[in-house]
């Protein structure tokens, strides 16, 4: 799985002619504060060159300039939904590593609870059909009983 | 030419695999018992041609033989000779050869295993192993030939991807596919039931062995890659909910559920039908990971167009075997008879909730996984389905479950007390509180679901605990006070109890590992020789940063002191950037300092042209816990294996040897 993982992973640094490393410190911005809601808002989105991967962890190109823009309309005032809106605005729905709770993806969401429910549900409805278990016996088996209940 | 010998070994256990699968059907009709042994020899010989087909290619890595294809993708005469062998399995092709080869080895296994399986059970699996086996052998020949010949040869082969080059590779894939296909047995057991019409403890008991083996490779193979990911990925991260990763998840936790439900069915002949189901999409659920990680579907929708050949033929083994196996299922399960009895609250009401949230845990990562995937293809949208959203809906699925699990081995079999459960629990429930609010209160301020999970690992290591030592101490008028009896019985619990117990702690162990990722914290400076950079508790100097040179690469090293905040010395790190001339790539290798179960974790960003470099650095409280607790899972699963029950055959009912006209028609 991680031999996959590593392959995409290998050719977005190949992509890169400095390989470099996720967030750099020169990108870190001087509020601690601010940096902090930086790093949670590039965990949710997605690096839009690599494979599954946060703009956080990406050593793409692309990645680095989605983190230096969220910076710098955090820098601007934006509120965290307002950055995530803006960069939702621009690239797409993709972006978001936590889709959105909308029609199209309300099975998806709902998918835990019903497959809780639906198991539950098929529980008790098989708890309350057992078959009697006397019945089970067929001719022969009840030809023996009897034979046995006879025998002196 | 012993590259030839391979390829026509290859073709011969295509040839001996479809003896193996379909004489025993032919000799089912006539009657001809010799006809169905051919299957036992059949089996060996499959897995032989298979085996030496393996050899040969693996000869050719070895050797360097430039004129087989395979070779020159992925491999080169500068790298090490340990890698020239794991490079054998770090491509498609020689990965499904190693895939076959494992298959074949657990049809061998089956043929040749002493155990009491009732012969037409036993022959009618390795039939359906055989079919497996035929049907992937021949995706091999036909869409995946690691045997082809290139001419000209180059002199020189492509070498193998450097993050491949790594001791992970070495042990990662054989420990996973051991775990991926050896669910295959348990299918083939569960179908040939099918095909018979007839389960009972029996075939529980034969089943057992192989689901507790395939389940215990999965959880080394899992562990193993999530640790590789760690140190080699250079992000720390453990686990990713990567689509490939969610491939080996799912058949581990329905793996986990049949592990459960097998149980049941052994000792109260309840489940029947639920746990041949489960059987079936255990390995199901192998098949898709195979076809998700093999097609090439899921890196995109168009690769997969641009070379469907793989893609389709693994769609339609999905489809022949899935599809097979459940429309017999559907055919066959309603005459299957139920037996076994239970109230809600019982031992077996218990393990009826673990398969509901193991299921709808399953059910939830193969819905996360393909989603998007049927979404883009219905509606043409795009979306992602990440971290969060497994996190925000596996977890809350996972600890209801981690309730279950102590209170679970606290309730009888058939009738159990709630109220007299919870009693003997007790010790745990409390100790799991002081822990949870001990490190709360340690650490106030600091994130809210750490503590708890640190109560919930708490809780479960100490309810396995409970459970030896309630066993030990006996029930009723058996209770003994003496410690001396208390410890001599406690050896003599069944292996199983112990095994259980220590997988349990286990799944514990690796809650509190978990839980410790909470507290993991995060350095990030550009820094010169003799700057420093701090994360946590501990601060790391840079002491220089020099060339090294290994066998097929160049590394820029940056040697690192490590103090604590108080200038006590810790230890050194290392970590460097590996430059492989014959890929042009570059790699980062990670420094690990290990201090009891928590690691330092040093990692090498830009080296500047001024001769300065950025320096991430990772304090990582209680992480080996993760890969500790599940050594100890695993190594539960091979305890329960030596049982005593494991060797011994289910009785069977002197009913069964009555004169045919006395048998029940069932």
């Amino acid at each position: 799985m991680t031999r996959f993982r590593s392959t995409i992973l290998a050719l977005c640094l190949s992509l890169t002619a400095l390989p470099a490393l996720a967030v750099q410190p020169n990108e870190v911005l001087k509020d601690p504060a601010m940096e902090a809601r930086a790093r949670h808002i590039s965990e949710g989105l997605r690096c839009l060159v690599c494979q599954n991967q946060s703009i956080d962890d990406s050593d793409a190109p692309l990645a680095k300039d989605l983190r230096v823009l969220v910076r710098e309309r955090l820098k601007e005032g934006d509120s965290n939904g307002q950055v995530i809106d803006y960069v939702v605005a621009r690239y797409g729905e993709f972006v978001l590593l936590r889709p959105v709770f909308g029609w199209h993806t309300l099975l998806l969401w709902l998918s835990p609870l019903l497959a809780v429910g639906f198991g539950a549900f098929g529980i008790w409805r098989l708890s309350r059909r057992r078959p009697p278990k006397a019945d089970d016996l067929s001719h022969a088996e009840k030809a023996e009983v009897e034979a046995l209940l006879k025998r002196p | 030419m012993i590259v030839e010998i391979g390829h026509y070994a290859l073709a011969l256990a295509l040839a001996l695999s479809l003896v193996q699968a379909v004489m025993p059907a032919w000799a089912a009709r006539s009657g001809d018992a010799a006809l169905r042994e051919v299957a036992g020899p059949a089996a060996l010989g499959t897995f032989a041609c298979i085996l030496f087909a393996f050899c040969a290619l693996t000869y050719a890595h070895v050797t360097s033989d430039f004129s087989v294809q395979n070779v020159v993708e992925n491999s080169h005469t500068a790298k090490p000779l340990i890698y020239k062998i794991s490079g054998v399995w770090g491509n498609h092709e020689g990965s499904m050869l190693l895939w076959v080869l494992i298959l074949a080895l657990f049809g061998a296994w089956v043929a040749t295993a002493k155990t009491s399986v009732p012969p037409v059970l036993r022959t009618n699996t390795l039939m359906v192993q055989a079919s497996v086996t035929f049907v992937f052998v021949l995706f091999i020949i036909t869409t995946s030939n690691p045997f082809a010949r290139v001419a000209p040869a180059p002199l020189e082969g492509n070498d193998l991807n450097p993050l491949l080059q790594d001791f992970g590779l070495a042990i990662h894939p054989p420990l996973l596919y051991l775990g991926y296909v050896g669910f295959s047995v348990t299918f083939a057991f569960a179908v040939a039931a099918l095909i018979e019409g007839r389960i009972d403890a029996v075939w529980a008991r034969a089943v057992r062995p192989w689901a507790l083996i395939a389940w215990s490779f999965l959880t080394l193979g899992i562990a193993m890659g999530s640790y590789w990911a760690y140190y080699e990925l250079g992000w720390g991260g453990w686990w990713f909910w990567d689509p490939v990763e969610n491939a080996s998840l799912m058949p581990w936790i329905a793996g986990t559920a049949l592990l459960h439900s097998i149980v049941v069915m052994e000792k109260r002949d309840a489940l029947k039908v639920w746990t041949v189901l489960l059987a079936i999409l255990t390995f199901s659920l192998s098949l898709v990971g195979t076809f998700i990680v093999r097609s090439g579907l899921l890196t995109s929708v168009h690769s997969f167009a641009s070379d469907p050949s793989r893609g389709v033929f693994i769609l339609a083994i999905l489809a022949l075997f899935i599809g097979g196996a459940l429309s017999l299922f559907a055919w066959r399960a309603p005459s299957l008879r139920q037996g076994g009895l239970f109230a809600p609250i019982s031992r077996e009401g218990a393990l009826v909730m673990n398969n509901l949230f193991l299921v709808a845990a399953c059910a939830t990562v193969f819905v996360g996984t393909l989603y998007p995937l049927l979404l883009e293809m219905l509606t043409g949208e795009k979306i992602s389905v990440g971290p969060p959203f497994f996190n925000w809906t596996f977890i809350p699925l996972a600890l209801p479950l981690l309730v279950i699990v102590p209170f679970g081995q606290a309730l009888a079999w058939k009738r159990g007390d709630a109220a007299a459960a919870a009693q003997r629990l007790l010790a745990a429930f409390a100790v799991a509180l002081v822990v949870a609010l001990g490190a709360a209160a340690w650490t106030w301020g600091g994130p809210v679901m750490a503590p708890v999970g640190l109560g919930f690992g708490a809780y479960l290591i100490i309810g396995s605990v409970l459970e030896i030592w309630a066993r030990a101490r006996g029930y009723g008028h058996n209770r003994t006070r003496d410690f001396g009896t208390t410890w001599r019985r406690a050896i003599g619990l069944p292996r199983s109890a112990w095994g259980t117990a220590l997988a349990h702690a286990g799944v514990g162990v690796v809650v509190l590992g978990i839980a410790g990722q909470g507290w993991a914290t995060e350095g990030l400076a550009t820094i010169r020789p003799g700057g420093q950079v701090a994360s946590g508790p501990y601060v790391a100097t840079l002491d220089r940063v020099g060339p090294t040179k290994g066998e097929n690469f160049e590394e820029t090293t940056a040697f690192l002191t490590l103090r604590n905040r108080a200038g006590d010395y810790v230890g050194t790190a290392e970590t460097g950037k590996r430059f492989y001339p014959s890929r042009r790539m570059t790699v980062t290798e990670s420094g690990l300092k290990t201090i009891g179960v928590s690691q330092i974790y040093a990692s090498l960003g830009e080296v500047m042209p001024d001769g300065s470099i950025g320096m991430r650095l990772y304090y990582k409280p209680l992480v080996l816990l993760i890969w500790i607790g599940s050594l100890i899972m695993a190594a539960g699963g091979g305890l329960s294996l030596t049982d005593r029950r494991m060797r011994v055959g289910a009785p069977v009912k002197a009913r069964a040897k009555l004169p045919p006209s006395a048998v029940p028609a069932e």
